[in-house]
């Protein structure tokens, strides 16, 4: 079968002018994409492959800074730690932010509920960091002093290596919780109502229509939701910087973390050039299988 | 204070400090006329200040402005300087350190100062030459490690101070030295630490204080042990390219060292903290008799209220010798300082007898040359500090060995590497023989 070209001729002259003013108006975006993008990522591939101090010019060593990766046992122990965090920090933040979307659309539509769900995101990760460091620091904390007079062992929250990445992970899920529910909440004002109405109409319950409306309808604003909180949970860095800076004992060095103190601490810019390449290889390879699991990109609205 | 440890806090906040750097700068950019000059050691900035006026009457003209940050801002405020060109024209610098600037290329060669290595303690002026064969700073103090004791505790304890100072050790069954912790270990009940019945895990007084895991160097922790069982940390005496963790010596000292705090002789690594709770504050506070630490300590142990403190030899290990790392500070000049002639004047002067002495009677460091080091003495002997445990490592070579931090190329990395695997030893029980694979790791860095 083959198919007539439906375009007008004239329709084509149209279209290139339209080029013309499209590359315009997408210049200034385009620049900005290649000078704070594009060349610090190429940038950031060609040094891996050196040895640099920021101080004498870079010398190419070849595929060393990957080999001495592949064998560093503190870098496969800080992808873990953050594979780690990132399950906690995601699955509890996904499974409250949906929760509370779902009783903000269904219960009550509140501005000021909203407003209230949203604040603690109004605050800085490194106050919210210090905050929190205080309320749980294991003898002088007023969490820790809540937890003593009811009577249990004070518990070193964020210093003992088990308990440091899950309170790091719940830390950041109670700064961002409300922030994924607006953008879900968002996703939900986008379902018809009607279709609520005919669930009700066959008599479905509020905890069925959740699970054959609510969810379905919502995936593919879930699947771009989840990718972008995926994408920044594995780049967790400031709260870990300001509680526990990477301790006890290697416990929360985090990838971002190890990165940054080989640069900036240790100076070997070629080697955490390596290691930020190879963030960059899983998260890519993370979003790609997300993007296709969910089918992100289509609707059953429609 | 001078370890490594606090290396750690060098890579906090770097990103900071890089502004703060450039804002503050300390006081560098001055005009030709003023040298300026970094130190760390609150302590020690009344002695340079004298040196500094000293300096100045026999160079008129010259001016001398020194800046004293502490230790942790200081390395931090150093880098920064080097990439924001606000450097100090001299600065102390800690061997640690030495390898990663020289490889930043930053410091300036200090051939031409005409100082002689015989005109110093033994070793001091050798460390400071890199591998280009140049030398990059000039000796400017020492320190060695020994056993401060509470007084009070080893008397009842029923060990007197010949005693303590003829201890020795071996990595089988820890020895003379290891019955004397042992001893000196107190349970809740009042029971010692050889007594049948002994309460391991409810310890009052630890025989000997803890100073964590040591990391890559364990200067005031396991080296004395290793140095003494005729371990080296690497290959060459100087900018070896392999380190020795994997040695089955090594592994048997460290699994020795870290198996007292099995047995309730020292602190777990919990009770231990760079910042909190370090060895001398265990000895301040009553929870242990016994602490190795260094030389510079020796001002805060004598300030401890309501403890009298002695000071004794390391034990003597399996070579018959006793040994301490022997470390030793310097000045450099920095290769863009801005005031280069001024700097060179000014580091000549610090490296001589004439500066020397006069810091050396405050008596709070051991000045670099013997003339220097013979004035601290005299300045401790009339605080009422004998410091002989510290000094005749130095002079006596037949029954002392004395060693130096390990200098290679990626001091951080090794330590990076080797801080959380000698506290996986020590405080997760991890296999000694875990360090075989750190020590690969380490090794494989040092040959790329």
């Amino acid at each position: 079968m083959t198919i007539a070209p439906s375009v007008p001729p004239s329709r084509l002259r149209e279209s290139g002018g339209d080029g013309r003013l499209a590359a315009l108006f997408i210049a200034p975006a385009l620049l900005g994409f290649t000078v704070f993008l594009l060349w610090p990522t190429l940038r950031g591939i060609y040094l891996s492959f050196t040895r640099f101090n920021l101080l004498t010019p870079a010398e190419w060593v070849g595929l060393d800074n990957y080999v001495r990766m592949v064998h560093d046992p503190i870098f496969w122990d800080s992808l873990q730690v953050t594979v780690e965090y990132v399950v906690i920090n995601i699955g509890v933040q996904t499974a409250a932010a949906l929760a509370i979307a779902v009783l903000l659309q269904r219960l009550t539509q509140s501005s000021v509920l909203r407003g209230i769900v949203l604040t603690p995101y109004l605050m800085s990760n490194v106050v919210a960091g210090v905050v929190w460091l205080w309320i749980l620091d294991t003898q002088l904390g007023i969490g820790n002093q809540v937890i003593g007079a009811l009577g249990f062992d004070h518990v070193p929250f964020l210093a003992d290596e088990d308990w440091a990445i899950p309170t790091i992970a719940l830390i950041n899920v109670w700064r961002h919780v409300g922030y994924t529910a607006l953008l879900l909440f968002a996703g939900l004002m986008a379902i018809p109502e009607d279709m609520y109405e005919a669930a009700r109409v066959d008599g479905a319950s509020e905890w069925r229509m959740f699970w054959r409306i609510t969810l379905p309808l919502l995936r593919p604003v879930l699947a771009v939701v989840l990718i972008m909180t995926v994408i920044g949970s594995f780049q967790v860095f400031d709260t870990v910087a300001v509680t526990t800076m990477g301790g006890p004992a290697n416990a929360t060095n985090v990838l971002q973390y190890y990165i940054y103190g080989a640069a900036f601490g240790r100076f070997q810019f070629g080697y955490a050039s390596a290691m930020s390449v190879a963030l960059l290889v899983v998260l890519s390879a993370i979003t790609f299988l997300q993007y296709r699991l969910t089918r992100a990109g289509q609707s059953d609205l429609g | 204070m001078r370890s490594v440890r606090s290396a750690v806090a060098l890579a906090g906040a770097l990103a900071l400090s890089l502004v703060a750097g450039c804002a503050k700068g300390g006081g560098a950019g001055a005009g030709g006329n003023t040298v300026t000059y970094w130190l760390w050691d609150a302590n020690q900035l009344p002695a340079y200040q004298a040196c500094a006026k000293g300096f100045e009457k026999e160079n008129p003209g010259l001016k001398v402005k020194i800046s004293q940050l502490d230790w942790d801002d200081y390395w931090t405020k150093l880098t920064a300087s080097f990439i924001a060109g606000t450097e100090p024209d001299v600065f102390t610098d800690h061997i640690q350190k030495f390898g990663q600037f020289a490889d930043l290329k930053v410091l300036e060669p200090l051939d031409d100062l005409g100082i002689d290595a015989s005109d110093y303690q033994p070793g001091l002026a050798d460390n400071w030459i890199g591998q280009d064969g140049r030398r990059y700073g000039a000796p400017k103090d020492w320190d060695t490690v020994a056993l401060f004791y509470n007084k009070k505790m080893t008397q009842s304890a029923g060990l007197t101070p010949q005693q303590l100072n003829s201890l020795a050790w071996n990595p089988k069954d820890g020895g003379t030295f290891e019955k004397a912790i042992a001893h000196l270990t107190v349970d809740v009940h009042g029971k010692r630490g050889d007594e049948p019945g002994f309460d391991k895990h409810h310890v009052k007084v630890y025989g000997l204080a803890t100073g964590g895991g040591g990391d890559g160097d364990g200067q005031s922790t396991w080296s004395s042990f290793a140095a003494s069982a005729g371990w080296n940390y690497t290959d060459k005496k100087r900018w070896g390219e392999k380190y020795r963790y994997d040695s089955k010596t090594f592994q048997s000292v460290i699994t020795w060292y870290f198996g007292l705090a099995k047995k309730g002789y020292m602190a777990p690594l919990t009770d231990y903290s760079a910042g909190a709770n370090p060895a001398n504050a265990q000895v301040a506070a009553g929870k242990a008799a016994t602490a190795l630490d260094g030389a510079w300590m020796l001002s805060t142990y004598a300030a401890m209220k309501g403890i009298t403190f002695g000071t004794a030899f390391t034990p003597a290990g399996p070579t018959g010798k006793r040994a301490t790392m022997m470390n030793g500070l310097a000045d450099s000049i920095t290769k863009n300082a801005h005031n280069k002639e001024g700097a060179r004047k000014w580091v000549r002067y610090l490296s001589s007898d004439a500066c020397q002495s006069v810091v050396g009677r405050y008596g709070i460091v051991f000045p670099a040359t013997p003339e220097g080091t013979k004035a601290a003495v005299a300045a401790y002997g009339k605080k009422g500090i004998d410091v002989t445990a510290f000094t005749e490592p130095v002079t006596d070579k037949k029954d002392f060995r004395t060693f130096t931090f390990p200098i290679t190329n990626y001091a951080a990395d090794v330590f990076a590497l080797m801080h959380p695997a000698m506290q996986g030893i020590y405080g997760s029980g991890r296999s000694v023989g875990s360090l075989d694979q750190t020590n690969d790791q380490i090794n494989l860095i040092l040959s790329q």
